[in-house]
Order: structure tokens, then sequence, then C-alpha cells
């Protein structure tokens, strides 16, 4: 017992001796005793407790995944930066190699798991109950604890790089690489510790969201008349419980044989290194499916919102998802070709990573039909979605240049790969997430972010990407690898990475646009907007903005697809007679889910130091936790007629003089 | 919620989110599908590795492994029975099959320990090998699995003594059920894949 | 999905008494009888499957209740993901170049 108190190397807990993270270490410290200090002084800590850190509202859960998304965006984007920074110039000096290691590994993870994932589940959060008009999620605290499960690895993880030492060994973190043997020190443990709590979360998300989306779906919405960001988010709950699991083991695996030496992945004793990299991509192939298809959703709810049409082949939309959803789980292996399985296996998985392109080639025809004849309006949200399907297509067709296992012996891990992935991420979810901002935005504030700002913030970001991103196609074809930090002058590649260092910068200043844009629409944007600005066709947009907590005072009842547009032009449905107001049953607050964060953050982190006896004994907590909510019977709460009916005549009172911005 | 009452439904199906709780155990379960295949892949990719270690043969004890089996399976049936018991609304018999249940589940821990220990001592630990580590970290996930199983349903027993049975301790029940009737799921693949494989090698 | 009138649970004896012959048996095939190594496994996999089954109707009645659908495509794709992983990753990683 004391062995391990004492085993505690206090002067290593602290990382010292280098100017740039001593400067974040400053920085996280006056950040963190401003937000202390600013909400003493404001007296908001009870607010702030009673109103989100308990909340099990879906709609505040989902703001607050997408606040945390935003700032992780900021880190993993500062480390982008930082990366383009230091390859900006042949021989730059700004990073060392080993700094450089700890950068993309960071930046990865967090763009993957902490910026796209939250950003992505949080919009799913605050639309799919009001698109299938439930007045909140099947298991609401499960859905607190999933954000506080995520939020606890993701500040976990942030952490790594002033706390003990960040993880070096890529986003992939391949074995033997990513083993004791190698990588000695704690920093791989974050990795394997972090994304494990944060993975819980997800997998509860997953399996939250297709209860809810099966089972409280409006009277008369059949599962053909959901819309289609709703049937993306079902589809990818699927594919979430299908593969996180995987993650989870992987992880535990690698967990178990850095803390306990077992021999899975190391190269002694019989233990396979590319089993890591195949349970990995068992995951991590599903898992680009995962964020990408709700980003599909929402380009299809807002293509079809500002084409003012129906969206193009529903059914055949839903067909392509679910082919997606069994493909994804068969293309894993093109992520190591070269690790030369045969010419069996790799055909097997080029043919079966190139069927993945022809769903996904059938729902880019659906979203130009539904544009085709369309009365377009050149909304900020409707401009990211016309900017992603050209930039998409590039990330699409150099896909299918990589899936030939043949020919990815010279792309693999070249820049020409990380080009690729980045013109397929980016269009698919960056621009998406921002999309859905966008459009959704007054439906969370009720207030619209600002569409003079937005579009420079557009222009910027897409020139930026794409001046960032097209270089590296061809400096990877021309040789150059990913996750080298330094090149020589007499390897040419300095004019490219110069060119895609500018392009970097110019991205950074659409995103700093975007910043600006928040805090200028939350100081000055009119409050006197209609609650359906955009003239939309889905049921959110059918109750008020920003929604009640009780979302629908009476629950809508569906009779086509469109279901809002159907009921504005029918005239059906929208006005609320006073005797058809019921009590409305709610979810109570629990404070339990921020605790359990809490605990799993105390047990994560004594983990990572492998100090086992702390974490044997504070595993305590978890389990307190868990026979807490066994004996929990609180079984909410009822809103009387009287609440109902002021919150009611309030908004739709308003309706009248209100100014429309887009119809 | 809690709207939706049927009452011409098992106790545990009555509310909607009764339903809405066993279909989310249901997804989970799939969830748990995936995750004990992983570990079957694992340990199919490393179970000749014994890098001089161990083998199968050398370790595994297959009168007392048959114990365990039977013990697991006689565990499911008795909660079988208890799930019967409940839908009759017999408070008594379902305490009293549920008790048998966890005696039985506690009765399979003890030997599959007893196992563990012998295998140490035969020196054949989770360290020595590649084989080996699957192995433990195989059987280990169910006994955990088992072990979470008991605590869990001691909890349910707890109120189903101290509400009766209502529409919230029948579901629970229900859940565990299932759950229990998947860890004996489990272990027919682990008792196929594992112990006969390894015997017959 | 019935509420229970029956005074005897005879699907649970029944299920039961099928288990553990199904599992003596394939104990038997496995240890006793001189069968290659092929063969075997297929026989006990096969009886393996058989129980499972026998577990998830018999026991968990995964097909009653308004939700029965649901439960089957679920283990059914959940099912085919985890044949995936163990038939792949075998495949994968015990092929070609990656044997050695």
């Amino acid at each position: 017992m004391e062995v391990t108190i004492v085993g505690i190397k206090w002067d290593e807990i602290l990382i010292t001796g280098d100017p740039i993270i001593l400067g974040s270490q400053i920085a996280i410290l006056l950040t963190s005793l401003g937000i202390i200090g600013g909400l003493t002084y404001l007296k908001k800590w009870k607010w702030l407790w009673r109103e989100w850190i308990t909340t099990v509202d879906h709609k505040r859960i989902g703001i607050m995944y997408i606040v945390a998304a935003v700032l992780m965006f900021f880190r993993g984007g500062m480390d982008g930066l930082m990366m383009k920074a230091q390859t900006a110039r042949p021989e730059m000096s700004i990073l060392d190699s080993q700094h450089y290691n700890e950068v993309f590994t960071a930046h990865g993870v967090i763009m993957i798991l902490f910026m796209a994932m939250p950003f992505l589940i949080g919009l799913m959060n605050v639309v799919i109950p009001l698109q299938i008009g439930a007045r909140d999620v099947a298991f609401p605290q499960l859905n607190a604890l999933s954000f506080w499960l995520f939020f606890s690895g993701a500040m976990l993880f942030n952490i790594a790089f002033v706390v003990g030492g960040a993880p070096d060994a890529g986003w992939t973190s391949y074995f033997p690489l990513a083993g004791k043997e190698f990588s000695p020190g704690i920093g791989n443990n974050y990795y394997a510790i972090s994304l494990q709590i944060a993975g819980l979360g997800t997998l509860m998300t997953g399996i939250n969201f297709i209860v809810t989306i099966l089972k409280m779906r409006t009277k008369g919405m059949t599962l053909m008349r959901m819309p289609m960001f709703t049937w993306t988010t079902l589809i990818t709950s699927v594919i979430i419980v299908a593969a996180f699991p995987i993650f989870t083991v992987a992880l535990a695996l690698m967990t178990f044989d850095r803390l306990y030496g077992t021999h899975f992945f190391t190269v002694a004793a019989g233990g396979s290194d590319m089993l890591w990299a195949n349970l990995f991509w068992l995951w991590g192939h599903p898992e680009v499916y995962i964020v990408i298809l709700p980003a599909f959703g929402m380009f299809s709810e807002i293509i079809s919102t500002f084409s003012r049409k129906q969206l193009y082949g529903y059914k055949s939309m839903v067909v392509s998802i679910v082919a997606i959803a069994v493909l994804s789980m068969l293309v894993w292996v093109h992520h190591f070709y070269t690790m030369g399985s045969g010419a069996l296996v790799n055909s097997f998985f080029s043919i079966t990573t190139m069927m993945i392109a022809v769903p996904t080639g059938v729902k880019m025809f659906n979203w130009l039909f539904t544009m085709r004849k369309g009365r377009i309006k050149m909304t900020t949200a409707m401009l990211w979605s016309l900017a992603f399907v050209p930039n998409f297509v590039i990330g699409g067709v150099t896909g299918v240049m990589l899936a030939m296992g043949a020919a990815d012996y010279q792309y693999h891990n070249t820049l020409f790969l990380v080009a690729h992935f980045h013109y397929v991420l980016i269009p698919g979810v960056v621009f998406a997430v921002f999309a859905g901002l966008y459009y959704w935005w007054p439906k969370m504030f009720g207030f619209m972010l600002n569409e003079k700002l937005g579009k420079w913030h557009f222009w910027l970001f897409v020139i930026g990407f794409n001046v960032t991103f097209m270089p590296m196609f061809f400096l990877g074809l021309n040789g150059a690898v990913r996750r080298a930090y330094t090149y020589s002058a007499e390897s040419g590649f300095a004019p490219l990475f110069m060119l895609s260092a500018v392009g970097s910068v110019i991205l950074a200043a659409g995103f700093a646009v975007f910043c600006y844009n928040i805090y200028w629409s939350i100081r000055y944007a009119d409050r006197n907007i209609s609650s359906d600005p955009w003239d939309a066709r889905t049921l959110e947009w059918a109750t008020s903005s920003p929604v009640q907590h009780y979302n629908f005072a009476k629950l809508p009842e569906v009779k086509s697809l469109d279901a809002f547009w159907y009921m504005k032009k029918n005239n059906e449905g929208i006005t609320l007679k006073d005797e058809e107001i019921e009590e409305i049953h709610m979810p109570s607050n629990s404070g339990l889910p921020f605790l359990m964060c809490v605990a799993f953050g105390i047990v994560g982190f004594f983990l990572i130091f492998e100090w086992h006896l702390l974490a044997a004994v504070s595993t305590v907590l978890i389990i307190a936790g868990l026979i807490y909510r066994s004996f929990d019977y609180n079984d909410g709460y009822h809103i009387h007629k009287d609440e109902i009916r002021k919150t009611e005549s309030t908004w739709k009172k308003m309706e009248g003089k209100v100014n429309n911005h887009v119809s | 919620m809690s709207a939706n009452v049927n009452t011409s439904l098992p106790l545990e199906y009555q509310t909607e989110q009764s339903r809405m709780n066993i279909l989310g155990f249901w997804i989970f379960l799939g969830a748990e599908i995936v995750l004990f295949a992983t570990l079957f892949s694992v340990y199919g990719v490393l179970y000749k590795n014994y890098a001089g270690g161990p083998t199968h043969q050398d370790i595994f004890m297959m009168k007392e492994v048959m114990i365990q089996t039977v013990l697991l399976l006689t565990s499911s049936f008795t909660m079988g029975v208890a799930i019967w018991e409940m839908r009759r609304n017999n408070k008594k018999g379902l305490i009293g099959w549920f008790i048998l249940t966890l005696l039985l589940g506690a009765g399979f821990l003890f030997m599959e320990i007893n196992e563990f220990i012998h295998y140490i001592h035969e020196g054949a630990t989770m360290q020595t090998s590649a084989f080996l580590s699957s192995l433990f970290v195989l059987l280990g996930t169910h006994g955990a699995h088992v072990t979470f199983g008991i605590f869990w349903a001691t909890m349910v027993i707890i109120q189903i003594a101290k509400r009766g049975l209502t529409p919230v301790t029948a579901r629970k029940t229900f859940i565990i059920g299932l759950y229990w009737h998947f860890l004996d799921v489990v272990w027919i693949f682990i008792f196929t894949f594992v112990y006969l494989k390894g015997m017959v090698l | 999905m019935e509420k229970s009138t029956e005074r005897f649970p005879l699907t649970h004896v029944f299920g039961f008494v099928l288990s553990l012959v199904l599992t003596f048996v394939a104990a038997w095939v496995a240890l006793e009888m001189n069968l290659s190594f092929t063969i075997v496994m297929w026989i006990i996999g096969t009886l393996a499957v058989i129980q499972a089954g026998l577990q998830l109707f018999m026991f968990m009645h995964m097909t009653e209740g308004e939700d029965g659908k649901v439960n089957i495509i679920n283990i059914a794709f959940m099912v085919f993901c985890a044949v995936v992983i163990v038939v792949g990753s075998i495949w994968v990683l015990t092929s070609g170049h990656a044997a050695h």
C-alpha cells in the first residue's frame, strides 16, 4: 500500500521545460481562474448547477455538446496550425520531433472523437426528438450521463499535454509503437483510458437514440415518413452499437498490455501487433460512417428546405444509408493493405470498398436532383451544403483511388492519404455541422446567426480549406509522407508546403469569423423572429424558438413526409385549442450524471498514472453511483395546464408581428 | 412518459417506459454480442501462440469445466422459472428461484476463481503468453459479467422485497433475466470454442 | 407474451433438458470420439448455435411483444457483425504474408 502512494513521482506530474507548454499551462490556469471568478462574481453557480449541469433536457444537453465541440475545434485547430507552421519551411524548429508527434496525435483524436462526434451528437440531441414529435429522448438521464462521460473523457485527454505527458503514437496508436516497450511513459495511457470513458458515453447515446426513434415517434409518423436526418441518426446509432464495443475491447486490451503486462499486441510472447490495427479499424472504419451519415442527413434537410422541394429519391436515400451501414462493417482492411495479407484478402476488401461508393453516389445524385428546378435560397446553411457536393466528391474519388489494393502501396501513409481524408471529413462533417449550426441556431436560441458574417466565414473557410489540402495531394504523390515533422530543402516540397500553410491561416481566419459571428449575434441579432424563419418542412419548426422545455404542448399528428410543410399548406394542426391542453409529464433533473463524470474522471486519472490501489479504491465512487441509481425511484413531475397555457400564448401571439428573414 | 399503460400485458410490459427499457436492453445485448465476438476474435487469432508456455491440454480441467457449465445452465433455467413465477404474480416463488439462481451463479464464480488459481499455480498467468492473455481476458470478462449480475440482482431482489411486484420492479427483474440468459449463451460459446476446441487440438 | 396460467413451467424444463443434452453430446463428440478436428468443430459449433438459439427463443422470448421484429433484426445484425469480426479477423491475420 505504502509503495503505491510513495510511488507517486510528484515531480513528473506537471510537464516542464517547454515554453509552448508553459504558455499553455499559464493560459489554462488563467482561463480557469477567469471562469471561476466570473461565475462567482456574477453569482451564477446555482444557475449553472440547476439549469445546465443537472439538466436532462435533450436540447440543453445538445447545446452543451455543441459548446464543448466548438472548444475542442479550437484546440484541435491550434494543433493543426502548429503542424502547418512547423512544416511551412524545410528544417524548421518550432516543434521538435517528439512534440510534433504529440501534436498530430492530439489533433487526430480531438478532431474525430471530441469535435466531430460531439458536434453531431449535439445537433442530434437538439433536433431528433423535435423532428419525431417527442418530448424528450427515451432515457433522459442516461442521455445526460452520455454527455458527462464524453466530457470526462475529453477533459482527461486534454490535460495530457500539461499533466504527465501527451500520447504520441498517432490517433491510430499502432502497436508496437504504442506499447510499453517503445512508449514507456504514461502518455499513451491517456489515450487508452480517456477514449474508453468517452466511448462508453457514445455507446449509451447510440442505444438511447435507437429506442427514441423506434418508440417515441408521434402519431402518424411511420418509418417512411421520418425526416432524413432522423433516418441517418437511427442508422448511425445502429453502427455505433455495432462498432463501439470493438473499440471498448481494443482499448481494454491496450490498457492490459500497458498496465498489466499482457501480450495481446506485443512483439514478444506471441502477441500480434497487427491485431491492434485490425481491431482499431474494425471500429475505425464504421466510425467514419458514424460521423458522415448524420452529416448526410443534415445536408438532406437543408438542401430540401432551401430548394423548396421535397427530397428527391427519399426511398433510395433510405436504402443507400442501410446499405452503407452494412458495407461499413466490411471494408476495414483497406486501412492496412500494406500489411501484406495476400492477394485474396486485399482484392476482397478492394471490391467492398469500391462498392460503398455506389450508395454514396446515389445520395449525391439525389441531392443534385433535389436542387434541380428548385427555387434555391442562398442562405449560409445552403452555401455550406452546395460547397459540400464538389469538395466531397474530390474526397470520394481519391478514396476510390486509395481503395485499389495494388495502387495503395504507392499512396499508403503519404500526404495523399491525409489530403483524401481531410477532403472527406471536412466537407462531409465540418461543412455539415456549420450548415446545421446556422440552420438550427434560431431553433436553439431564438435568434439567428448573422448571415453576412456567415458568408465571410463560409468563403474564408472553404477557400482556406482547399488551399490547405489540395497541395497535399500533390505533395503525397511526390512522396511526402505523413507524420514527418520536417523535410529537406532538396526534396522540392517547400513551395507546396508553404502554400498549404498559407491556406491554413485563411482557414483559421474563417473559424475566427465564425467565433466573432457567435459573439456578434448574441449581442446584436434581432430577437423578434419567427419560430419558422426558414419556412422549413419538418416538425422541429412547428414549435417555438427557443423551444419550451416540454417541446410540444400537444404532440403533432403526421400525415405525410415533410409533416410541417403539409401542416402549413393545409392549415392543419397548427392552432392549439384550449381544451387540447393537458398536463405534461417530464423527467426530473439529476446531479448523478455529473457526479459519475467526476467519479470516472478520478478513476481514469489514477489508472492513467498507474496508481492501481487508488484507482481500485476510487472505483467505489462509481459503484456507489450505480447503487444510488438502482434505488432511485424519482418518477419526474407534471407541468400544470396554466403554465402551458401561459407559455404557449406568449409565443403564439408573437407570431403575427415578427420579422421573417427568409420566406 | 408514464402514459400509455396497458394492463392486459404482463406486468413488466405495462408502461411505455418499461417497453422502452426492455427494448433498450435488447439493443445493449446486441452491443454485448459484438463485445464478446471481439474477444473471441482475439482469442481465435492468438490461441496457438503459447510462446513456450503451457498449452490448452496442460492446464484445462475438463471435469471442473463440465460442473461449471452445468451450474450455469441450471442457473439459466432457474432464472427462467423465476420470470415464469413473476408472470404468475407469485412474489415468493419469484424471490426463491431468483435467489437459487444467484447461488448457482456464485457457485460458478467460485469454481472459476479456483480454476484461475490452479492456472497460476501451473505457471500459466496472464503475462505468460498471448494465448493465456486472451484466455484470461475472455474468461475474466465473462466472469466479471456474472459478478456484476449477482450484485445487480441483489439490488433488484431488495427492491422486490421492499416494494412488491410493481411495473418497475417487474421490469427490472425481467431485464436482469435477459442479462442472465445472455451470459449463459456466451458461456456456451466459451465452452465450445475454448474448452472443447482446446481439448481436440 | 402472456401472463402465465399453466401450473408447471413445461417449456422451461424442456429447454433445460435439451440444453443439458446438447452440452453433453458436444462434450462427448469432442472428448470421446476420434473424429478429425474439422469435423468435430463443425459438429460442436452447430450444437452451440442450436443451444444459443434455444436460450434466445425459449428462455429469453426474443420474438415476444410489440418489438419482436426489432429484436430479431437487431440480434440478426449483431450476429452478422459478430461473424464478420471473428471470421474476418482470423482470415485477415492468418492468411498470406500476415501469417508469418
